[in-house]
């Protein structure tokens, strides 16, 4: 069983090595992808080129679209129409070659989901040793360096309940990266948090963009997608509907409905009493 | 038809008196659960107090329900009761009795889990917005409580209906006895008629209890 | 009693041998029927369903009967002892298939997807994931299972196996000690269920402290 995955992923890793020449900068390439259910058509026609070290977040509206878009990215959701390419390999054509290159796209996801059978340890060597057949002895020394990492050394032998929210988004991250994924995905990752664990999970994504890891990132946090983001992306209604370096997007944003949407996190005083 | 034995159904009154035998069977369930249902209640009701004396009585007969099979305590009842306590039980009411013994004890826990797995901030709410005691059983807890209850309940009664089957081991005229005659009545003309005999009451028994799993299925997918 | 103590004892053990074995091939069916229902396998997975819904809803004895009168007619003798056996584990293996196909389908399916996304294929992520956890989850209804299939060991007697009933009921007949016997009867049944409700319980608990809340 592992060996026969070892095999189909080294045989894939050739596969996607010899694309990477050929697609030089772009990482992720994503051309009129068509997304429905059914009748419902949830995504239309986006286009999309994500170069390699880049960082780009997407923000909208919820029920705009950008969660499924983040799951088509790997395959998770099958698409209509279009395609979706990362180093040069089509995700989807091929269902053997989707393990591997899920191998090469990491997924985070809001609500942690750590294995809550297994200790912190082994939450994060599992994907490496059974995925990739590397040996448990490196496993855990790469799983304990990213531990580390993300400040959580002492909890490697913590079982998922015992965390914190925070702590555990944290050992999610490093269980994504124990994979060496080219390409991260980050859905909604503190939306399920309490405030006061936000800080400690962005950071670490921040540490990440610092280091050039190629990331797409779904968030609510403006102040963070603008610290963090290459380029920001607005969805509304399925599609992209603008975009722009952070700087520019946050403080003239093009379109009526990105204005809007931006001014939905500004308050106006209520206040009637004067202090 | 002949060599699956089934022909022996259409011979005189067969498939009637099979029937008939389904009958008895169905009568009995329904008597026992019935009553298994309203003393389930009044059970599940009795364990959610919190008296020691309460509680460890309860216990011990749901351990006993959860323990002895359905056929010991028949045996029990009715071999035993005539020894004992010296009445002569018709096996008819023996079975009645351990059913409803036996049924009476796991609908009372069914009640009490649906009862206690109510959250407690349900309770804690329906308190906040000012509702008595009595009204928040009545509009938040117990519609709450059924939900959870009734399909389980189902799976019962359906139970229920194949431990019939058992009431052939102390020899009862019932579906399975009426099947016995008929094989043996026809062992000559009809070497096969176990197989066709057997099946029919297979068939007899899933035509009643399946519908009834059926609907335990969909309610609880309807409601949870 | 003293001297029916070697009867019951011989009686008990038939039981439990028949019992375990049965049980031990509910499990293996239950569990292959489970995972076929799960990776929603064209036909077999129809085949499987009515499989359950027909053993589920009929009464072993009859299942019994239907195989030890039925079966020799197509020209399979079984012995009384292989066909408890085999009737239990066919009976008990619908019971079990339902037990581990709810705890499949309460594992959360973002489990799957989060396994899936680290690169496992989906056989592994049954395996490493998902397994352990649906086995956790249908414990409970797994022990429930075990003692209801003991429970129902009780109609062996019918099939001319020699266990607690068809000995209690002999030494009835043969000596009308009809309290002493129903006295070992009780008493053996409490000897055979109560260390598997017990330890069920105690595994339970610490299961539900071991792996919970993620």
């Amino acid at each position: 069983m592992a060996d026969t995955n070892t095999a189909a992923a080294e045989n894939a890793d050739t596969v996607v090595k010899n694309a990477e020449t050929n697609a030089a900068e772009a990482l992720l390439e994503v051309e009129h992808l068509h997304k429905a259910y059914g009748e419902k058509v949830v995504l239309e026609d986006i286009s999309l080129t994500v170069k390699r070290g880049e960082v780009v977040v997407i923000i909208g509206p919820s029920g705009c679209g950008k969660s499924t878009f983040l799951r088509c990215l790997n395959a998770l959701e099958p698409i209509q129409g279009g395609s979706v390419r990362v180093a040069g390999v089509e995700v989807g054509a091929d269902k053997r070659q989707l393990v591997a290159l899920r191998q090469k796209v990491g997924m985070v996801f809001q609500s942690y989901d750590l294995f809550p059978h297994m200790t912190v340890l082994d939450n994060i060597t599992l994907a490496p040793m059974k995925a990739r057949g590397v040996g448990r002895a490196e496993a855990e020394a790469q799983a304990r360096a990213l531990l580390e990492r993300v400040g959580l050394s002492d909890k490697a032998d913590s079982f998922p309940r015992m965390l914190s929210g925070g702590q555990k988004q944290r050992v999610a991250i490093a269980r994504a990266l124990a994979m060496e994924p080219e390409l991260l995905l980050l859905d909604e990752v503190t939306a399920a948090l309490d405030p006061e664990m936000v800080r400690e999970v962005l950071d670490v994504i921040l540490d990440l963009a610092r280091e050039g890891k190629t990331m797409v990132i779904v968030t609510h946090e403006m102040q963070f997608a603008r610290a963090v983001a290459d380029r920001v992306l607005f969805f509304d209604g399925g599609g992209i509907v603008e975009q722009d370096i952070p700087e520019r997007f946050f403080a003239h944003p093009q379109t009526e409905r990105a204005q809007r949407f931006l001014h939905t996190f500004e308050f106006d005083a209520v206040r009637t009493h004067e202090g | 038809m002949e060599a699956l034995g089934i022909d022996v159904l259409f011979k005189g009154t067969n498939a009637l008196r099979l029937l008939q035998g389904l009958w008895i069977a169905v009568q009995i369930s329904g008597i026992s659960v019935a009553l298994s249902i309203v003393l389930g209640v009044l059970l599940g009701i009795f364990m959610m107090w919190k008296n020691p004396v309460a509680r460890a009585v309860s216990r011990l007969y749901l351990e006993i329900v959860r323990i002895m099979p359905q056929l010991a305590l028949l045996y029990i009842v009715f071999f035993g009761a005539t020894r004992v306590l010296g009445i002569n039980l018709t096996a008819e009411f023996s079975a009645i009795i351990v059913f409803t013994f036996w049924g009476t004890g796991e609908m009372g826990d069914l009640v009490r889990g649906a009862l206690a797995s109510t959250p407690r901030h349900q309770y804690e709410s329906a308190a906040a917005l000012g509702l008595t005691r009595a009204q928040a059983y009545r509009y938040v807890i117990i519609p709450q409580a059924v939900r959870r209850l009734v399909p389980a309940a189902i799976n019962l009664v359906t139970r229920m209906v194949k431990t019939t089957s058992l009431l052939l081991m102390i020899g009862i005229i019932e579906m399975m006895k009426v099947g016995q005659q008929i094989i043996e009545a026809n062992r000559m003309t009809s070497p096969n008629a176990v197989f066709g005999i057997y099946g029919t009451i297979m068939l007899l028994y899933f035509a009643v209890c399946w519908p009834i799993s059926l609907l335990a299925n969909h309610l609880s997918k309807k409601w949870n | 009693m003293a001297e029916y103590l070697p009867l019951y004892k011989d009686a008990a053990l038939l039981t439990l041998g028949i019992g375990w074995a049965g049980i031990a091939g509910a499990i293996v069916i239950g569990l292959a029927v489970a995972l076929v229902v799960h990776f929603r396998i064209p036909v077999a997975k129809q085949i499987c369903q009515a499989y359950v819904e027909l053993f589920r809803n009929t009464p072993l004895l009859i299942q019994l009967f239907f195989f030890y009168f039925g079966l020799p007619r197509f020209g399979f003798s079984i012995t009384p002892q292989f066909c408890g056996a085999f009737g239990l584990a066919l009976h008990g293996g619908a019971y079990m298939a339902e037990s581990f196909r709810s705890g499949f389908e309460s594992v959360d399916r973002i489990q799957r997807e989060t396994s899936l996304a680290l690169g496992l294929t989906p056989l592994q992520a049954v395996r490493y994931v998902i397994l352990p956890q649906a086995v956790t989850l249908a414990f409970p209804s797994f022990v429930a299972n075990v003692i209801f299939l003991l429970k129902e060991t009780s109609v062996f007697s019918a099939i001319s196996l020699m266990d607690l009933m068809f000995v209690t009921k002999d030494l009835m007949g043969l000596y009308y000690r009809t309290t002493e016997c129903l006295t070992m009867l009780v008493l053996f049944y409490l000897v055979i269920l109560v260390p598997v409700s017990v330890a069920g319980s105690v595994i339970e608990r610490r299961l539900r402290y071991g792996s919970f809340g993620n």
